[in-house]
């Protein structure tokens, strides 16, 4: 910790220097020209496998075809995460990694409770719901 | 008791207010901005998934969808990331003509992706497959739409900013603007992951 706090302090230090002072370092990291090709190589290769396993017609288990497109999405948002929107738990003490897990957890209830709930309403309604099989017009 | 008294103002409390530089706490609010720009996606997606299969009779992602003309797509907006991200890099070198320049190719991917959006809507409503032909056919529209919408914002954002940049150059509020878009720009590139997963290359399955 302390060699990272003194490199941060001459970054800083640079920083000022650069801009006459007048450039208020807000702890946000920009990225560098690594992190940033790093983050864009991944992203195309983490792109172009779900696409080339989709339009190559998918695996013989659907299944499977659908848990490795949606893996590969999520480790390609990971990916965005941190060397596109630059995330880490140091920037503004903490708080936007607070927001986004808060945000994350809003998320999954949302989307699962959706999906969980209207799933099993359709499974149960269907017989009174499907009009047109039982000759109810519609 | 009397010693309680005795303690000078200022020991235990702060007498003068906070003093906070103007826009410290702009990238942490548009980050909530986001955040909550994020929750109204996740509803979307939440209503898609539920209403997907729901076809009406009609059309269904397969006999809809074009999975090249979605990869091109795709192809786009990442690369408007990374000419976005160059021109963040070109900003801290204080490099002003670098920055509009990596502004102006970020602009044009943004906006040929945009083109190919519109000429895909374009072509499902000429099919007879528009919004309100089915559920599917709504939640498509609504999400897919939103997401279009804010590109077409950013790039208007984009735009306004080239000017500022231009005629003011660098100066900190533009430096913190263009912070603020990069984190928008980069945020729909991550909402657009989910697009292309969940509505085109799971619809295709």
């Amino acid at each position: 910790m302390p060699s990272i706090q003194a490199e941060g302090d001459k970054h800083h230090a640079t920083r000022r220097a650069e801009s006459h002072g007048n450039h208020h370092d807000d702890g946000h990291d920009h990225g560098s020209l690594r992190s940033y090709m790093t983050g864009f190589v991944l992203s195309v290769i983490l792109t172009a496998i779900p696409f080339a396993v989709v339009m190559g017609g998918g695996f013989e288990s659907r299944l499977l075809t659908a848990a490795v497109v949606v893996g590969l999405a999520v480790v390609q948002i990971l990916v965005h995460m941190v060397f596109f929107l630059h995330m880490n738990t140091r920037s503004d003490e903490g708080w936007t990694m607070m927001a986004l897990i808060f945000t994350v957890v809003i998320l999954v209830i949302v989307l699962a409770g959706s999906l969980w709930v209207m799933y099993h309403m359709n499974t149960n309604m269907m017989p009174q719901m499907n009009h047109e099989a039982l000759g109810l017009g519609s | 008791m009397s010693t309680v008294s005795q303690t000078p103002p200022g020991t235990f409390w702060e007498t003068e207010p906070h003093h906070h530089h103007e826009g410290a706490s702009t990238s942490i609010g548009f980050w909530v901005y986001l955040m909550s720009d994020c929750l109204m996606f996740a509803i979307l997606f939440a209503t898609f998934g539920v209403l997907g299969g729901s076809y009406a009779a009609g059309p269904g992602p397969k006999d809809l969808f074009d999975l090249e003309l979605v990869a091109l797509n795709t192809a786009f907006l990442l690369l408007s990331s990374i000419t976005y991200g160059f021109a963040m890099l070109a900003m801290v070198k204080n490099n002003r003509n670098g920055t509009l320049a990596w502004l102006a190719v970020t602009l044009v991917f943004g906006l040929a992706f945009l083109g190919v959006e519109l000429y895909e809507f374009n072509h499902l409503i000429h099919l007879g497959a528009g919004p309100q032909r089915s559920a599917f056919l709504s939640s498509f529209f609504a999400l897919v739409g939103t997401h279009g919408l804010h590109v077409a914002f950013g790039c208007l954002w984009l735009v306004t900013l080239m000017i500022q940049v231009r005629q003011r150059g660098l100066i900190p509020a533009n430096r913190r603007r263009l912070s603020c878009l990069s984190m928008f720009w980069h945020f729909l590139d991550v909402i657009w992951i989910g697009v292309f997963t969940f509505v085109y290359l799971l619809g295709m399955i």
